[in-house]
């Protein structure tokens, strides 16, 4: 497509005094008529001529292995075209290229219950689903792992045949400075020990897939998923097919939430069923299958320790995580370095040390779910700093206030912060809340907390290496003035087509609904790597700014010569293009795009983003770094019943610095569904297994797997603070995950402020509210929560010196010149 | 062998409808597969999400816990029956206008549960309508555009020129 010969003009994309004519108005969103009529078509919804059912047959055992299958009873049964096995399918995926650990169909093991065997196609689901009791499989139990600490203590039998050390999948060690000097330093010293819970995203929509093979040798596949690429790729390695021969469209999304980001055995298996039977099929998870697929977020156990001077500031963190990562590896290595990295983001740690540790365990694998791998350790950290400024006597927000790290700095860990508005977010949220008359001062029963947080916006590094970017968009101009823009992103309802309308919309002067919008399809469109990470607004709006930019320099010169005014003097906005010295003086666009077309020929344009090079070059320093970093301060207020534990939420306050608000209704839209997401993980998500009895899942139902209704969430009061990033669109940093970030830890600070009991767990549940009041009452450490982290056969710590002590980005000892530092 | 096929008269969206379907067919089913009215959607197939809504004689009820021969001769109002030719509903309008629907999987749901409720109550105060949709699970908005959507498309139906607060769509100043 389009030229590429003229310099792109300057970009002026931190919005620091721009006027916009789109950007930062609330749009309609472009999907928004189709969603409200049902006209939307997800996954589940495509029916296609001749089309057949698939259904999985699941494994029944935590760890097993498979000695035998005979599914000849089920290949008998009328209706039945297809059935398929591990044999079939016995190529290892995963997300991460370190992970490929996942088969389609277990191949000799199966290791979590629900874990797919094996797998059938029919005219019916009825008749695929009685086909599934007609294969006798033929198991050998083994012993089961039923959580981390099980797993890190007993090496065998071994879940995986790779592991870092006997059960544990990863082990990191990471060392910034001194930490022990800085506890030296300290006035006070603090220890910790903290457990997260797992818990699933759950969203509305069930995952489904269908796929079409055609005789002439190409491959469709329709798919719930957040990212398609992945998809494309992994289906090109499993079924040995060129990935020019597929095609993966990937449906809208019904929430995603980070649940639909890895390629899935069901996609993998409508493929092969496809081509095995030449007729188009489709598989839709039954709600309980959606609780196996899980990568929710991993039940992490942590154990922080950090010195602190009189005045709060920080001299010294050391942090331990322990996620219990489930059967497979899925993101998880870079969950564990996310349980360790944007702890330095918000209040300065001059020196810090970070261990790691992800076990196997036989349960549905864990991996990204909003915040990926932040939420637990930022609960940990906010309400340690809680306690840390009760033992200091001052108040947690003054502490945060007096402790920020500054704008355009290198932390300990080499992350590069850009614009920094936390500040700003703690002073609306203390001020909107009334902080200051109600912290301490409320009658037994209720209480207020606060806590802060930030999130990436979008990763530095691709999940697979490689040079390209991270982003791509062609645009097509019509002789009819409509603009196309093509975008492999994918909408899962965040909004994501929208801020494509709108920034080219904005770019080219144009009416956001003149733009069309065509994503998330691999025939069809750039690759853009998924809707993952909070990384969408950013890359895909500047890959989208590139290609608007390129198309205005591609069209003005040809106006200019119509209008015999220099191309400098060439404006966009409300559907024309004229001579900014006399506005009259003028073209509409269309007009404008012919000229060009005359000239020039058929007019479209291409964009791409990679984001800068990250600071950090040791081995780890992959996960962490990020274009802009957004920030978050929240401040709940809770209502405690002394006699039942039960923890009501009225109200949450929350201020977001979103860096540019390029959709205002949008970001308002992911900020309160953050704190909605947030207030569930606080009270009462939780993935609950019966490990004593075979490791099954307690509550795989939407029913018993509570999360909150409209009954109890809570009122929510949005502050949108807006401090432009220079990396990002106009300014814009994320606004999807990071909002939820606070809200865990502000609600366990509130309950402490209401009835002096400390919940360092999260679900914060009656029970463990009320076995704290009872402890209370009888005169024992008033708290509920872990109280031992286990003996972790860590290795020899990478050392890096941190900026201030004259590193340079790379480990003590490392080979001069070596890339390192990604997701291995 | 499958079942013989049933056959019912019912009303599906104001138009008379004759439909055929193994008589073991929940009105879901129904719905999608014979009639293929996709916009009704389904999370759990269990009657405990409210994904599945529609109104059977007015009446929000679970779809996926209702035998489509159980809707002979009744009315039923899905998602696609909600405007009025090109013309969207106000609850559709409102919930577009604020980005009440997300992903808009649940949607259909909501708007038609917060259609029924303010057929009977037309000004419903923020606790009932709270309490009309307490039966239907979103994960994307936190609910809270969906309760201001109800309240804006209520007041517009009720003829008055209502406009979205401005912290509605921009947040606090």
């Amino acid at each position: 497509m389009g030229s590429r010969k003229k310099k792109t003009t300057e970009r002026r994309n931190d919005g620091k005094g721009m006027q916009f004519r789109v950007v930062g108005t609330a749009l309609r969103k472009v999907d928004a008529t189709a969603k409200v009529t049902g006209a939307t078509r997800f996954a589940d919804d495509l029916f296609l001529p001749r089309m057949l059912y698939a259904k999985l047959l699941r494994s029944p055992h935590p760890h097993a292995r498979i000695t035998a299958i005979d599914a000849s009873k089920a290949r008998a049964l009328p209706g039945v075209k297809a059935v398929l096995t591990g044999k079939d399918l016995p190529i290892p995926f995963g997300i991460l290229p370190v992970s490929q650990d996942e088969h389609a169909l277990a191949l000799d093991k199966v290791r979590f219950v629900g874990d797919p065997v094996a797998a059938v196609a029919a005219t019916t689901e009825e008749i695929a689903t009685a086909a599934l009791d007609l294969i006798d499989v033929k198991y050998e139990p083994l012993r089961a792992f039923p959580d981390a600490i099980d797993a890190v203590e007993h090496p065998d039998p071994a879940i995986h045949d790779y592991a870092d050390a006997g059960n544990i999948h990863k082990l990191i060690d990471l060392e910034f400075g001194d930490v022990d000097a800085g506890f030296r330093e300290a006035d006070l010293v603090r220890e910790d020990t903290f457990f997260f819970e797992g818990n699933t995203h759950l969203p509305m929509e069930q995952h489904a897939a269908a796929a079409d093979w055609s005789p002439g040798g190409r491959l469709t596949v329709w798919s719930s998923t957040q990212t398609p690429h992945y998809v494309h790729r992994a289906l090109a390695k499993v079924l040995e097919l060129p990935a020019a021969r597929i095609r993966v469209i990937a449906c809208p999304n019904g929430g995603g939430f980070g649940g639909k980001s890895d390629p899935f055995s069901h996609e993998v298996v409508v493929a092969k069923l496809a081509m095995l039977t030449g007729r188009p099929i489709k598989i839709t998870l039954t709600r309980e299958e959606v609780f196996y697929c899980h990568r929710g977020r991993h039940p992490t156990l942590m154990w922080v320790k950090t010195g602190v001077k009189k005045d709060g500031a920080i001299t010294g963190m050391h942090f331990k995580s322990l996620l219990d990562g489930g059967g497979y590896g899925s993101y998880g290595v870079a969950s564990t370095y996310y349980t360790g990295a944007l702890q330095t983001v918000t209040y300065p740690i001059p020196r810090y040390k970070f261990q790691g540790a992800r076990a196997f365990t036989n349960k549905p694998p864990c991996g990204p779910k909003r915040g990926h791998g932040t939420p637990q350790p930022r609960f940990a950290l906010e309400v340690h700093l809680d306690k840390l400024a009760e033992q200091l006597g001052m108040d947690p927000a003054e502490l945060r206030l007096r402790h920020l790290v500054p704008p355009n700095s290198l932390t300990a860990n080499w992350l590069r912060v850009g614009t920094m508005g936390l500040g700003r977010c703690i002073e609306k949220v203390v001020a909107g809340s009334e902080w200051k008359r109600r912290f301490k001062r409320l009658p037994y029963g209720q209480g207020i907390g606060l806590a802060c947080s930030s999130y990436i916006t979008g990763a530095g590094l691709p999940i697979y290496w490689n040079a390209m970017p991270h982003s791509g968009v062609q645009l097509k101009c019509d002789r009819g003035g409509g603009v196309t823009v093509f975008c492999g992103s994918t909408e899962i309802g965040q909004g994501s087509d929208s801020i494509l309308a709108m920034i080219v919309a904005e770019v080219l002067g144009l009416d956001p609904l003149h733009i069309a919008i065509v994503t998330g399809d691999t025939d069809l469109t750039p690759v853009d790597l998924g809707s993952y990470s909070s990384r969408v607004t950013l890359m895909t709006g500047n890959a989208a700014i590139q290609a608007a930019e390129r198309a205005r320099d591609l069209i003005a010169p040809h106006v200019a010569r119509k209008l015999e005014v220099p191309a400098e003097r060439i404006a966009f906005a409300d559907g024309r293009v004229f001579d900014v010295e006399q506005p009259e003086h003028g073209v509409a666009f269309a007009e404008a795009v012919q000229l060009a077309e005359a000239a020039e020929g058929t007019v479209g344009t291409v964009g791409s983003y990679t984001p800068p090079r990250s600071a950090g070059r040791y081995r780890g320093a992959g996960v962490g770094p990020s274009p802009a970093y957004s920030y978050s301060a929240c401040v709940a207020l809770v209502d405690v019943d002394p006699a039942t534990g039960i923890v009501r939420v009225p109200k949450i306050w929350i201020a977001h610095d979103v860096g540019r608000v390029i959709n205002a209704a949008s970001v308002m839209g992911q900020i309160e569904g953050s704190v909605y997401m947030g207030l569930g993980e606080a009270l009462m998500e939780e993935m609950a297994y019966r490990g004593n009895r075979n490791v099954v899942h307690k509550i795989p139902s939407l029913l018993e797997y509570k999360s909150p209704t409209t009954l109890e969430m809570c009122d929510v009061v949005t502050y949108v603070v807006e401090d432009p990033d220079p990396n990002g669109p106009f300014g814009a940093k994320e606004c999807g995950q990071g909002p939820l970030l606070p809200v865990p830890p502000a609600v366990a600070n509130a309950v402490y402020d209401a009835v002096g009991v400390r919940i360092d767990e999260v679900p914060i549940t009656p029970e463990k509210v009320f076995k704290a009041l009872r402890r209370k009452d009888k005169g024992e450490e008033p708290r509920f929560g872990p109280t031992r982290f286990p003996e972790i056969p860590w290795p020899e710590p990478t050392r890096v010196p941190p900026p201030w002590e004259g590193g340079d980005g790379t480990a003590a000892g490392q080979s001069v010149g070596r890339t390192l530092g990604r997701h291995a | 062998m499958p079942d013989a096929k049933a056959k019912i008269a019912l009303d599906v969206n104001g138009e008379p409808v004759e439909v055929a379907f193994a008589p073991h067919k929940t009105l879901l089913e129904v719905l999608r597969e014979d009639l293929g009215l996709t916009g009704t959607k389904h999370g759990c197939e269990l009657g405990e999400c409210g994904t599945c809504t529609v109104l059977v004689d007015g009446t929000p009820v679970l779809s996926c816990l209702v035998l489509g021969l159980a809707c002979a001769g009744r009315r039923v109002k899905t998602v696609e029956g909600m405007a009025d030719g090109g013309l969207l509903h106000p609850l559709q309008e409102a919930f577009a206008e604020l980005g009440a629907a997300q992903c808009g999987y649940c949607t259909p749901a909501f708007l038609l549960t917060a259609d029924a409720l303010l057929a009977g109550n037309p000004h419903p105060a923020r606790e009932q309508i709270k309490e009309a949709l307490a039966g239907n699970l979103c994960r994307c908005t936190g609910y809270i555009k969906i309760y201001e959507a109800v309240e804006l498309a209520a007041a517009r139906m009720r003829g008055e020129k209502a406009e979205p607060a401005r912290e509605t769509l921009y947040g606090q100043p």
